[in-house]
């Protein structure tokens, strides 16, 4: 051990990067719980469909299910990518099937 | 009076479950409750063994639910405590000899007998015996470990506790949720080898009923047939001891969760 290695930057602790892991997954199996089991599969082929016409990446599409008093609410959102708008909108764009 | 049903839960195997189960009962009946204590882990029956009836097993659940033996014939009376009884899981391979009607009619016989408590042992996973384990449920004790799949499996059964009991499905309210995190090491977590306390609680939104210290004790009390809260004299079981309080109200700050200090002796010859 060097007397100077007190300057080197600490790797981040396993327990750091545990909680950050856990963080995230447990966020997302949250957001799509008691949702319908064919979710995962539409959303495969509705980044199919619009692959076709934008290039967007998986992560683009979210999909929110949410459960009110007798009514359900499957929320799709699609983030476009900067650089290539679709026909003089905006870079970002929305698009929110309700 | 109806009997509040505790069952103890935590979708991973291996994170202590059959060791609360047997810690919770054994502490309530402590406590002066009238206790039972059931193991539903069909085929893998292993509570009789922490609570060291396995020899006087005589009659089962499976039994009790066909018909074949009466309550009072299959509980089998704990040696230490007359107001404590566990009744065993069947060693059948037949996973489907377990039946919702089946397990109701044992929990209103338990009611009807002036039990207070009914401390259910889950099995491991979220198939049909975690399943009836805690559909009944008042209160639910998860289970969790500082570690990884262990947290990520709570949080999957602390969502099937809030939609698929009873409670959930007549809109009773919600099962009461008590979050235990066992085998913690407070060295490791010390030094950022382990997910802390509030890590646990953070991540999964819900505070903690009680922190078990990892301990050689809870294998030692294995070894003998007795639960760990038997051993007032090892952390485990005085942090299952106030755990129980905590369940039955009481108020009572967390211990062990700090590395342990040195006394003069060990600091000088180490150890």
């Amino acid at each position: 051990m060097g007397i100077l290695d007190f300057l080197k930057r600490k790797p981040e602790s396993t327990a750091t990067v545990a909680r950050e892991r856990l963080r995230i997954i447990v966020a997302q199996e949250r957001s799509t719980r008691g949702a319908p089991d064919y979710l995962p599969m539409m959303r495969n082929e509705l980044l199919e469909v619009i692959k076709k016409y934008v290039h967007v990446d998986l992560d683009a599409i979210n999909i929110n299910f949410e459960r009110d008093s007798g009514h359900e609410i499957l929320e799709l959102s699609v983030t476009l990518p900067e650089g290539k708008p679709a026909a003089g909108n905006p870079t970002r764009n929305e698009a929110t099937i309700g | 009076m109806t009997a509040e049903i505790i069952v103890v839960t935590s979708g991973k195997g291996g994170v202590g479950k059959t060791t609360t189960s047997a810690s919770l009962a054994t502490g309530l009946a402590m406590a002066g409750k009238k206790v039972a204590v059931i193991d539903f882990d069909v085929g893998l029956r292993n509570l009789d063994l922490i609570m060291g009836c396995e020899r006087r097993v005589v009659y089962d659940f499976i039994n009790v639910v066909h018909g074949e033996s009466t309550l009072k014939q299959s509980l089998i009376k704990d040696k230490r405590y007359d107001n404590l009884y566990v009744l065993a899981a069947s060693q059948t391979r037949d996973k489907d000899a377990l039946t919702q009607e089946g397990v109701e009619k044992v929990l209103d016989g338990l009611s009807g007998d002036g039990f207070d408590y009914v401390v259910c042992d889950s099995p491991a996973g979220i198939e049909k015996g975690a399943h009836l384990a805690m559909y009944f449920a008042d209160h639910a004790v998860v289970v969790v470990n500082p570690e990884v799949s262990s947290v990520r499996d709570s949080d999957r059964i602390l969502g099937l506790l809030a939609s698929k009991t009873r409670r959930a499905e007549r809109g009773e309210g919600p099962v009461t949720q008590h979050l235990l995190l066992t085998r913690y090491n407070p060295t490791r977590v010390a030094i950022g080898e382990m997910l802390s306390v509030k890590d646990v609680e953070e991540i999964l939104g819900i505070e903690v009923v009680g922190v078990i210290p990892e301990s050689e004790n809870v294998l030692t009390a294995s070894n003998n047939g007795i639960p760990v809260i038997v051993d007032a004299n090892s952390l485990a079981g005085q942090a299952y001891s106030d755990t129980v309080a905590r369940i039955l109200g009481e108020v009572r700050p967390l211990r062990f969760i700090d590395v342990p200090k040195k006394g003069f002796l060990q600091r000088v010859f180490g150890g």
